[in-house]
C-alpha cells in the first residue's frame, strides 16, 4: 500500500517538475526580472536617496521581503494554475480514477508549489547579492519560514482552483487579495512608519507576519512578535491543509 | 465471483433529480456486458460511480470483490476506465501520458515505460510516442484512451462509447482489440449508441431507462423477445400480386425488392422456399435494422 501511494506521489511530482520546466518562460522567469527591476529602482535608482531603516540600508530592508514576495506569487500560482488547468482539461480524472490517496495527490500537487516558491526564492536571493550584501541572523527561521510559507501559499492555490469555476476565478484571489496584501504587508516599509490607524490596520494582514518574521531571520528586526507569528504560520499550515484534504477527499468541485 | 456487484445503487443529483432509482446489476467475471439505454438514462452515472468519478447517494457497489467504499484501493486497481470524453493533458507526450497513468497505479517507471511502448506499439501509436496528444487525430486519442486504461494491467474495462464519431474501419479494428482482451480473461464493460456494435460484442447486455434496469440477459435471450424480424429481400423481379404465405407479412418495396416481416417460428430458408415455388426468385437478404435495435426501440419506447 505505501510503496503504491509512494510511487504515486513521486509520480505526481515528476509531472509538476516537468510542467514547471517546461514552461519556464511562465512559470521562473517573468519573477526573476520583476524582481530585478525591484532591487534596481527601489534599491539601486530610489532606494539610495532613501535614508536608513532599522539602521539598515533601503535595499537591506526590502531583500527579504522581495524574497518572500515571490515564494508567495509563484507557490500560489503554480497550484492553482496546474490544478485548474487539470480540471479544466479533465485530466484530474485520470487522478480520480487512481488508487491515490488524497493525501497522496495533495502532496503531489504541493511539490509543484514548493519547487517552484522555493526555485524562485532561490533566484531572487542570488540576484539580491549583486544588490546587497547578505546577513543571516537566525537561518533554521529562514530556511522552516520559506517552506511554511511556500506550503501556506500553496496549499490556498490548492482550495482556489477546487472551488474555480472558470479562469477568472483563478485570477480573481491573487488580483485583488493576494497582491493588496503582499504589498501592504511591509515588503517596502515598516509599519512603524505609518499612522496608528495604519499601523493597527496592518497587524490584521497575514502577510505582514510572514514578511516581518523572514526579515527577522535575515536582520534581526521586526515590528512584530516573532514567536507568536511563527505559531500562527504552522497553525495556518494545519487549518489549510485541513480545509485542502477535506475539499479533494470529498471531491468537492471536481466531482458530481 | 462477479466482477461487478451493484447493489440497490441510487444518484440524486442537487436533491431533486433521481438519475438512478435503486439499480441492481452483476457482471460476471470474463464477460462482454453491455449497459445500453438513451441518452440521460443513467448509464454515464453508474459508470462514473464504478471509477469514483460520481459520490452515490446510497446502495452499494463492489469491483473484483471489493466495496468501492471500505477497499477502494483495491477496488480502483482492479479497474481500466476510457472515458466517454478525451481526458489526457493536451500538452503530454503520450508516452508520458501512459507513464504517468501507470505511476498512479504503483507501476514503476521501468515497468511503466516497458508497458507503455507495449501498447502503443499493439494499437498502432508507436510512432506518436513523442507526440503530444493534442496532435493526434480523433481516432488515435480513442486508442491512447484505451492504452492508458490498460497500462496498470486491469481485470476490468470500462468502456463509455468508445467508438462515438469514430469512422467504420477504425471502429471495426478497435472491435477486433476488444474481442481479444475479453478472449484473454479480460471483464469489458460497455456502453454504446451503436446497438449493432453491442448485438456483434457483447454476451450480456442491460437495458438502462429513466435510472432503472429494464432488461438484463444474456444477448440471446434478449433478442428471442422480438416477435418478429423484417428482412429486406432483393428479387429477380416482385409481382404485383403477391402471395400469402403462413407466419410472413409480405410488403412489395418496388419492382426487385420485398420486405418480409417474419414471425418466430418461421425459418428463412422455409420462406425462401417458399418465394421460389412462388417464382420469386431471391438474390440476397438483410435484416432491416439490427435486432436489438428493434428490441431497443420496442423497450424504451423511443
Amino acid at each position: 500500500m505505501f510503496a503504491l501511494q509512494w510511487v504515486g506521489f513521486i509520480t505526481l511530482m515528476r509531472k509538476e517538475t516537468i510542467r514547471i520546466f517546461r514552461i519556464w518562460s511562465q512559470t521562473l522567469l517573468p519573477s526573476v526580472i520583476t524582481t530585478t527591476l525591484y532591487f534596481l529602482i527601489f534599491g539601486g535608482f530610489i532606494g539610495s536617496r532613501i535614508g536608513k531603516v532599522h539602521d539598515h540600508t533601503y535595499i537591506e530592508f526590502i531583500v527579504p521581503g522581495l524574497i518572500m514576495m515571490s515564494v508567495i506569487t509563484n507557490s500560489y500560482a503554480n497550484v492553482v494554475s496546474s490544478v485548474f488547468g487539470a480540471k479544466f482539461q479533465k485530466n484530474i480524472e485520470e487522478l480520480l480514477v487512481s488508487p491515490l490517496s488524497a493525501t497522496t495527490i495533495l502532496l503531489g500537487y504541493l511539490s509543484g508549489g514548493l519547487l517552484r516558491g522555493l526555485l524562485i526564492g532561490l533566484f531572487v536571493t542570488l540576484i539580491s547579492l549583486i544588490f546587497a550584501p547578505m546577513q543571516f541572523h537566525h537561518i533554521g527561521l529562514i530556511i522552516s519560514t520559506v517552506f511554511l510559507t511556500s506550503l501556506l501559499f500553496s496549499l490556498a492555490g490548492f482550495i482556489n482552483a477546487m472551488f474555480a469555476k472558470k479562469f477568472d476565478d483563478i485570477s480573481i484571489v491573487p488580483t485583488f487579495f493576494l497582491t493588496p496584501l503582499t504589498y501592504l504587508g511591509g515588503v517596502f516599509y515598516s509599519i512603524q512608519y505609518l499612522s496608528p490607524f495604519w499601523r493597527h490596520l496592518s497587524f490584521l494582514n497575514p502577510v505582514l507576519y510572514l514578511v516581518n518574521i523572514f526579515r527577522y531571520g535575515f536582520l534581526g528586526i521586526s515590528d512584530i512578535n516573532v514567536p507568536l507569528a511563527f505559531s500562527s504560520l504552522i497553525l495556518l499550515v494545519f487549518v489549510l491543509w485541513t480545509i485542502a484534504w477535506t475539499l479533494l477527499k470529498k471531491g468537492i468541485g471536481i466531482r458530481q | 465471483m462477479n466482477a461487478i456487484e451493484i447493489c440497490n445503487l441510487k444518484k440524486t443529483y442537487n436533491g431533486t433529480l433521481e438519475a438512478l432509482k435503486g439499480i441492481n446489476l452483476s457482471v460476471k467475471e470474463g464477460d462482454f456486458f453491455g449497459l445500453l439505454g438513451p441518452n440521460g438514462a443513467g448509464k454515464s452515472t453508474t459508470i462514473g460511480i464504478l471509477c469514483s468519478l460520481v459520490n452515490k447517494t446510497s446502495g452499494s457497489v463492489k469491483i473484483a470483490g471489493y466495496d468501492i467504499d471500505t477497499h477502494w484501493t483495491q477496488a480502483k486497481q482492479n479497474l481500466g476506465v476510457v472515458p466517454q470524453e478525451f481526458n489526457f493533458n493536451i500538452f503530454e507526450p503520450c508516452i508520458q501520458i501512459l507513464i504517468n497513468q501507470a505511476g498512479y497505479y504503483g507501476v514503476r517507471r521501468k515497468t511503466a515505460l516497458e508497458r507503455a511502448e507495449k501498447l502503443l506499439d499493439q494499437l498502432g501509436l508507436l510512432d506518436k510516442r513523442n507526440t503530444p496528444s493534442m496532435r493526434l487525430s480523433g481516432g488515435l486519442k480513442r486508442r491512447l484512451m484505451i492504452a492508458r486504461a490498460l497500462v496498470h494491467n486491469p481485470q476490468i474495462l470500462i468502456l463509455d462509447e468508445p467508438t462515438a464519431g469514430v469512422d467504420i474501419s477504425l471502429r471495426r479494428s478497435m472491435w477486433t482489440y476488444l474481442e481479444s482482451l475479453n478472449a484473454q480473461g479480460m471483464t469489458i464493460i460497455l456502453t454504446t449508441h451503436y446497438l449493432e456494435e453491442a448485438e456483434s460484442l457483447c454476451q450480456n447486455i442491460a437495458i438502462i431507462d429513466k435510472g432503472t434496469i429494464i432488461a438484463n440477459d444474456t444477448t440471446k435471450v434478449l433478442l428471442q423477445q422480438l416477435s418478429s424480424e423484417v428482412v429486406v429481400l432483393y428479387c429477380e423481379a416482385v409481382p404485383n400480386t403477391l402471395p400469402t404465405l403462413p407466419n410472413v407479412t409480405l410488403t412489395k418495396i418496388d419492382d426487385s425488392t420485398l420486405e418480409a416481416e417474419l414471425s418466430q417460428e418461421k425459418g428463412l430458408s422455409v420462406l425462401l422456399q417458399e418465394l421460389g415455388t412462388a417464382g420469386i426468385l431471391v438474390n440476397r437478404a438483410k435484416n432491416k435494422s439490427s435486432r436489438l435495435e428493434e428490441l431497443f426501440i420496442k423497450l424504451v419506447k423511443v
